[in-house]
């Protein structure tokens, strides 16, 4: 159990650092293009890892942790909130369709790479 | 870089890590106590909501440090919540099932943060008293 924890907690400070550093690295005027980017880049990883199946231990460092941690539903949903309250909703549309299809593209992409 | 700028991103990154190391184990109790679409759609939906709590209160009363939001919002927040596993759930299911949880989680986690800066309003009315 302390194992997992430890497994878990460290996958998640380096995907939160990572997408902390993708932040401070992409500019987003009108799109907030570093959460999208986070979004499928981490869907794509986590596809890869998941359809993989390298174990236990892999699954809740790499897929529970860094991409869990690295990916942000939240982010996204003040992103979309905030796009509509400053009145881009087709932005907000584009966005929030965006992050699923474009996500779901990605680890589409990843079992065809593992299969 | 001064010492100074440097002890500042060390801080920075200490705050980030922590936050994320928590938020990514609290996503995971969650997971092991409602496994599957069920916890990840719990994870979202309350994150959003303490999330746009977070956001406008920064915008209206400005209570937390900025130290403070970044462990907060930055590292725990959006570790905790999580587009990734909900992406490959979403697949992972019957068509309809997904399509389902997308709609959900996207009306839910919009709603969290209506509600969270209806909160965050709620504070700033009553902190004018």
């Amino acid at each position: 159990m302390s194992e997992s924890i430890l497994l878990v907690g460290v996958g998640g400070a380096v995907g939160a650092l990572g997408r902390y550093t993708v932040a401070t690295i992409v500019e987003g005027d009108r799109f907030p293009l570093s959460t999208f980017l986070v979004n499928v880049v981490g869907s794509f990883l986590l596809g890869l890892v998941l359809f993989s199946d390298l174990g236990e231990s892999v699954r809740l460092f790499v897929g529970v942790g860094v991409c869990g941690a690295f990916t942000t539903f939240s982010t996204f949903s003040v992103d979309t909130v905030r796009l509509v309250e400053d009145g881009h909703v087709w932005t907000a549309v584009v966005y929030a369709l965006g992050n699923i299809l474009v996500s779901v593209a990605a680890i589409g992409v990843a079992w065809f790479l593992t299969g | 870089m001064t010492v100074r700028d440097r002890l500042a991103d060390i801080e920075v990154v200490g705050l980030v890590v922590i936050g994320g190391f928590l938020g990514a184990n609290a996503r995971y109790g969650i997971g092991l106590l409602y496994p599957g679409l069920t916890g990840t759609f719990v994870a979202n939906v309350t994150g959003s909501f303490v999330l746009g709590f977070v956001v406008y209160e920064a915008m209206y009363t400005d209570y937390l440090t900025d130290r403070g939001r970044l462990l907060v919002s930055t590292g725990f927040i959006s570790s905790y919540t999580t587009y990734s596993t909900f992406a490959y759930e979403t697949v992972a299911v019957e068509p309809l099932l997904g399509l389902l949880n997308v709609g959900a989680s996207y009306s839910f986690g919009f709603a969290g943060v209506v509600l969270g800066r209806w909160v965050a309003l709620r504070i700033r009315g009553g902190s004018r008293e």
